[in-house]
């Protein structure tokens, strides 16, 4: 182990090549896994944001928020399902916000609600709005009255909120009356009378199972609803599954790519070294002992390569964010790392074999 | 320098023996105690450095069976310093690392420090190597990342012996070898015959009980060949430790105790 510690040590530029190629690679896998937490959060705040366990959609919707109605009756019918225990309505409605000052139209999404959760404040007044931060980038401030949809409904911002957006567009949430008046004015075809909301969240009961409940509220309304689990509700969003199948995908192929530029460098430093290996196996040294340098090193340059790469993604986050759909979870990068231990790991593994077959006796040739 | 002479050159155990001839019983016929140089034992006496016996050693080739060495037998007392010389291909090697515990005969038995070894596991054998045996290689083979120093300690990090020790040991070792002031100079910073000097102190460092020389003068002129030999010669028998010298260059031979031929793999005296 010290063996291999003192050749990282005194030797670093041999590992140049490979540190430079998983100092990209980190870059890479950082980059995409940004933009998959970028994208897959810019598209499911609203759902996120919610305390409830069920998402209740119209049986025809397709699990679509915009294409779904709860109407009054229906709700009263859910209400009475045994393990409800509140029921809240929800609706957004995708427009342009014109802000004052502002040339261009900001992509924003009107969120209509009933309660607090966690991360979202009780409903503000009539004609009020918590934006999320997101808006800020467009010139959006507390205290502005911006303008909502093509009738420009004023909406005054009061506070902000944040992870509180939909399909990639800013949240601005409203209290019910208010996001039916932009509704209506942006889709005179979607005047949704009162009382009536796109979806229905449910808070089930403590102890009930969510599941059963789900079961129960669709049998309750005779097939007329879908109800799902809060989390599937999300997973149903128009293109997430693909999307995150998509990124998920490359950048599984980038770690196999890392994984193959380890392998492939140690086993030719392990054939460059067969002369020296041949030697330490003479004077004493075990396959393992050997081994286990060889590991050791692989671990150090993909540690070394991926603080770098994960330093210099970090301070250029701010800017990417600015652009892209880019956000960087601290879990995304403690995931991306240890996958990068692992294949540097099995990529050095593959070097085995060649240490195991040095033959000490080749020392005395 | 002279030849050192060998107080127990009449001894049984000395003989050497070409192929199938057999090999004195030194239990019986050991020198009296009281002809050696030095206070020993009894046990010190009756045990050799490195016995081979019968020795055999095949390697295929396609169909064909190459015989590297054929029914070998040898015996070195415990501080002996025993040459071998001979042509290149003529097996020199093999008996080298055969008795080094580097590759297995494929018949005859293998005692070094009376422990058999022949039937000895891989893991059995880079033990072995690791305690009782010290090589110097041909082209050095020094590790090229490593100071003089830590090419000393490598040996005991591989054993996992106490550091302090260890360390003092190095230091001691290279201080002995007129390498005092070049502790913290890596192979690349020292002459050839400095180098040499750090391979002969890398095989003192377990204290073996046999040190397997492979052409120690091979890449040296005349006159470093022979300080290098003499260097060789004080370290082994000042710690009367047997050794093994594998050279082709009959001018070294001098400096050995004994000096044996080896020629298409059958031992000559």
């Amino acid at each position: 182990m010290r063996l291999a510690v003192r050749e990282l040590r005194r030797k670093p530029l041999r590992f140049a090549v490979a540190g430079t190629a998983l100092f990209i690679l980190t870059m890479l896998l950082l980059f995409l896994g940004g933009l998959l937490d970028g994208l897959y959060s810019g598209s499911t705040g609203v759902l996120r944001s919610q305390s409830a366990q069920l998402v209740v959609f119209s049986a025809d919707a397709r699990s679509s928020l915009i294409r779904s109605r709860i109407d009054p009756a229906e709700r009263a019918t859910i209400e009475a399902v045994p393990g409800v225990e509140r029921t809240d309505g929800l609706g957004v409605a995708l427009v342009g916000a014109e802000v004052p000052g502002e040339t261009n139209l900001a992509d924003a999404v009107v969120v209509g609600y009933q309660s607090a959760t966690a991360s979202i404040p009780a409903p503000p007044a009539p004609g009020e709005a918590y934006a999320d931060r997101s808006l800020e980038r467009h010139g959006v401030k507390v205290g502005q009255t911006i303008g909502m949809g093509p009738q420009r409904v004023p909406v005054t911002i009061v506070g902000w909120v944040t992870d509180a957006n939909f399909l990639l567009q800013s949240g601005v949430w409203v209290e019910p009356a208010t996001w039916r008046q932009v509704l209506g004015s942006s889709r005179p075809d979607s005047n949704l009378s009162d009382g009536t909301f796109q979806s229905l969240l449910v808070t089930t009961a403590p102890g009930a199972n969510p599941n059963d409940v789900a079961t129960a509220i669709d049998d309750a309304t005779g097939g007329k609803t879908d109800t799902l689990t809060r989390a599937d509700a999300v997973l149903a969003l128009p293109g997430l599954k693909e999307q995150n199948s998509t990124f998920t995908s490359i950048i599984g192929v980038t770690l196999f790519v890392a994984g193959l530029v380890i392998a492939l460098f140690f086993a030719l430093l392990t054939l460059e070294r067969t002369g020296l290996y041949a030697v330490l196996k003479a004077i004493g040294a075990s396959t393992r002992q050997i081994f286990e340098g060889v590991v050791l090193q692989a671990v150090v340059v993909a540690t070394i390569s991926f603080l770098f790469g994960a330093t210099l993604v970090y301070l250029v986050a701010p800017l990417l964010s600015r652009a892209l759909p880019f956000q960087l979870e601290p879990v995304r990068t403690v995931v991306t790392f240890v996958g990068l231990l692992v294949m540097s790991v099995l990529g050095s593994a593959i070097s085995l074999r060649r240490v195991v077959k040095v033959d000490p006796a080749s020392a005395i040739s | 320098m002279p030849a050192p002479e060998n107080p127990e050159s009449d001894d049984p155990v000395d003989e050497v023996s070409a192929a199938g001839s057999s090999v004195a019983d030194s239990s019986t016929e050991q020198a009296p105690a009281e002809e050696s140089p030095v206070e020993e034992s009894p046990t010190d006496h009756k045990t050799a450095a490195l016995e081979m016996r019968g020795i055999r050693k095949v390697y295929q080739s396609g169909d064909a069976e190459v015989v590297a060495l054929d029914h070998a037998t040898v015996t070195v007392a415990a501080d002996e310093i025993l040459a071998l010389v001979g042509p290149s291909g003529s097996g020199k090697s093999t008996l080298l690392s055969i008795a080094g515990g580097l590759l297995s005969p494929s018949e005859g038995t293998v005692v070094v420090g009376g422990e058999e070894v022949t039937q000895y596991t891989h893991k059995e054998l880079t033990s072995f190597r690791r305690n009782s045996i010290g090589f110097v290689f041909q082209s050095v083979n020094l590790v090229p990342f490593l100071t003089a120093r830590e090419n000393l300690l490598v040996v005991s990090e591989f054993g996992g012996r106490d550091k302090k020790t260890a360390r003092a040991r190095a230091d001691l070792l290279l201080g002995e070898l007129g390498l005092g002031g070049r502790l913290g100079n890596l192979p690349g910073q020292l002459s050839g015959g400095e180098r040499q000097r750090v391979a002969i102190g890398r095989a003192l460092m377990n204290e073996p009980e046999l040190v397997l020389i492979d052409e120690p003068t091979s890449a040296l002129d005349t006159k470093l060949g022979e300080q290098v030999m003499e260097l060789i010669v004080n370290e082994v028998k000042g710690r009367r430790t047997a050794a093994v010298i594998v050279t082709h260059d009959k001018r070294m031979t001098h400096y050995a105790d004994r000096t044996v031929e080896i020629l298409d793999g059958h031992l000559a005296a």
